[in-house]
């Protein structure tokens, strides 16, 4: 009783400061597979987006993705378009949307969504073969997603 | 020369023969895909022209395939009498040669009890009601050994697995299997190796996923792995709850995979990376 009256509380307070607290994937809102707003209302970190980009356990962008701005990334596949210019290409609130959930902007795109929780056949838990435990944390959180938001905006030709 | 879906698709040029003691085997290592996928693919490649070319050496060469060690070891056992009676595999069977063709043909609809069988069924039913023992792990070190000595048996064969009759509901349900989006990366089997083979998914070389080859030696894991093996980490890597190996889900889905290998040769042991 005491649990639920403090949880109802903490999530008031969420709810009233949306300004200070990340959109919970569920609430992202796409439009023509576009997300205008800013999943944490900050400006995203460009270096930490790369980390994310280039990270086997984060992004993996660079599994399917050549990006010829960081050559020093061994082994990137070819599975997708290179993301040179691809700033020219998107406005910033369509990358945001791509990688958020490129289902919304690519129909039935193999390109996994970074920021989803649910509609998952069998999910597992991480990499591990077993059953999630509950409900998934998304790929990259709010954050993640604003960093590499970030440094796409700057891939231009 | 059409390049539709396959411009990017690059499969070494090479061939696969062998020297053995009873002559040359020559492998078919790329055909003309079954007539059920069409529309899908053209072509059916082996997983070995995928390969770099020291690995692809590897499987030239008897002396040189790190699996023959495996497949040694599984012939000793085939003959031990491990049996609670003293029973042998070879005391019932003869040699292991009496397997011959077996593997080309799994798996299959078992005509006595309509169930379908992998090997390591068979294997285990001998194992449990013929010679009084524990069953077999499914992907347990005794259980690949005998695999690969059965599937040596039927080396150079060509893969001719049943999909119609009473094998037709298993196969309807593996393909289901194969074409699910699974786990939290939402990628199915086809994703992967029918959408995208011959690319390169980071350091890795998309083959079309056959099994033709299995059991096969993995230099990564310095060891044998079976196709039910294989599945299960293909399954995990898209951050999905997998099946289990041996279930009655991944048996369904070998018998759909190896009928995609219809028409390419059974490699015995193979190498990989
Ligand atoms: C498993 C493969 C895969 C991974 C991993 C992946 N993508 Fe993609 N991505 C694709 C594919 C395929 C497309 C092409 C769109 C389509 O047809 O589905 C694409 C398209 C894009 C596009 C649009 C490019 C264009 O020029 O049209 C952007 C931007 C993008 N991805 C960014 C990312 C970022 C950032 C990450 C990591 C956080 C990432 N991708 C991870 C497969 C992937
Ligand atoms: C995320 C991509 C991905 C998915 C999804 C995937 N695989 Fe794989 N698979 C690989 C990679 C990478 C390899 C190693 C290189 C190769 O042989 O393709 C591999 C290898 C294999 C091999 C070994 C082939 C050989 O000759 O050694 C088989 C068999 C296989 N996969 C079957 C499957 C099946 C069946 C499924 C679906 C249940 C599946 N894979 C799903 C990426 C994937
Ligand atoms: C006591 C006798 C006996 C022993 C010991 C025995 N088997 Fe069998 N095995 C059989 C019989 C009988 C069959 C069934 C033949 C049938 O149903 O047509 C069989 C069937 C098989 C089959 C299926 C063959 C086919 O063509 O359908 C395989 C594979 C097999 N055994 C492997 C083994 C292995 C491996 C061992 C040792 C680990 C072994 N068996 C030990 C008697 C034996």
């Amino acid at each position: 009783m005491t649990r639920h009256l403090v949880q109802a509380t903490l999530l008031a307070l969420a709810a009233a400061t949306p300004a200070f607290s990340d959109t919970a994937p569920k609430d992202v809102v796409f439009e023509e597979g576009a997300v205008a707003q800013s999943l944490t209302g900050k400006p995203g970190n460009p270096e930490e987006g790369v980390k994310v980009m280039t990270t086997n356990a984060l992004g993996n962008c660079v599994a399917c993705h050549v990006v010829g701005a960081l050559p020093d990334v061994q082994f990137p596949g070819n599975i997708a378009p290179p993301l040179d210019g691809v700033a020219d290409r998107y406005s910033e609130a369509q990358l945001r949307g791509i990688v958020a959930n490129a289902k919304m902007t690519f129909d039935g795109s193999f390109m996994p969504a970074f920021y989803k929780t649910d509609g998952f056949i069998r999910p597992g838990d991480g990499y591990t073969g077993k059953a999630a435990g509950g409900e998934l944390p998304p790929i990259l959180n709010a954050t993640q997603i604003e960093d590499v938001v970030a440094y796409l905006v700057t891939l231009k030709e | 020369l059409a390049l539709t879906g396959m411009a990017m698709a690059d499969p070494a040029e090479d061939t696969l023969s062998v020297e053995t003691d009873d002559g040359t085997i020559d492998f078919v290592t790329q055909t003309a895909a079954p007539e059920f996928l069409k529309g899908h693919l053209d072509t059916i490649y082996s997983g070995w022209l995928f390969r770099e070319d020291e690995t692809r050496a590897l499987q030239k060469d008897d002396f040189d395939n790190p699996a023959m060690v495996f497949y040694d070891r599984g012939v000793d056992r085939w003959n031990a009498t491990i049996g609670k009676n003293g029973e042998s595999c070879a005391g019932c069977h003869q040699g292991p040669e009496s397997m011959a063709g077996l593997r080309a043909v799994m798996p299959r609809v078992d005509e006595k009890s309509g169930k379908l069988m992998i090997m390591e069924d068979y294997i285990n039913n001998c194992v449990t009601e013929r010679m009084g023992l524990e069953k077999w792990g499914t992907t347990s070190n005794e259980m690949k050994d005998m695999l690969s000595v059965i599937s040596m048996q039927s080396r150079g064969e060509i893969v001719n697995v049943k999909i119609d009759g009473a094998a037709a509901p298993f196969w309807e349900k593996g393909k289901e299997i194969y074409y699910t989006r699974y786990g939290q990366l939402e990628m199915s089997c086809a994703n992967c190796h029918e959408d995208h083979y011959g690319q390169m998914i980071r350091a890795d070389h998309l083959s079309q996923g056959q099994i033709n080859g299995f059991p096969t030696y993995r230099l990564k894991d310095a060891g044998m792995v079976s196709a039910q093996q294989r599945f299960v980490g293909c399954v995990r890597d898209t951050r999905a709850e997998t099946f289990k190996a041996g279930s009655d889900e991944f048996k369904a889905l070998e018998l759909y995979v190896a009928s995609r290998g219809n028409g390419l040769s059974v490699e015995g042991v193979s190498v990989r990376h």
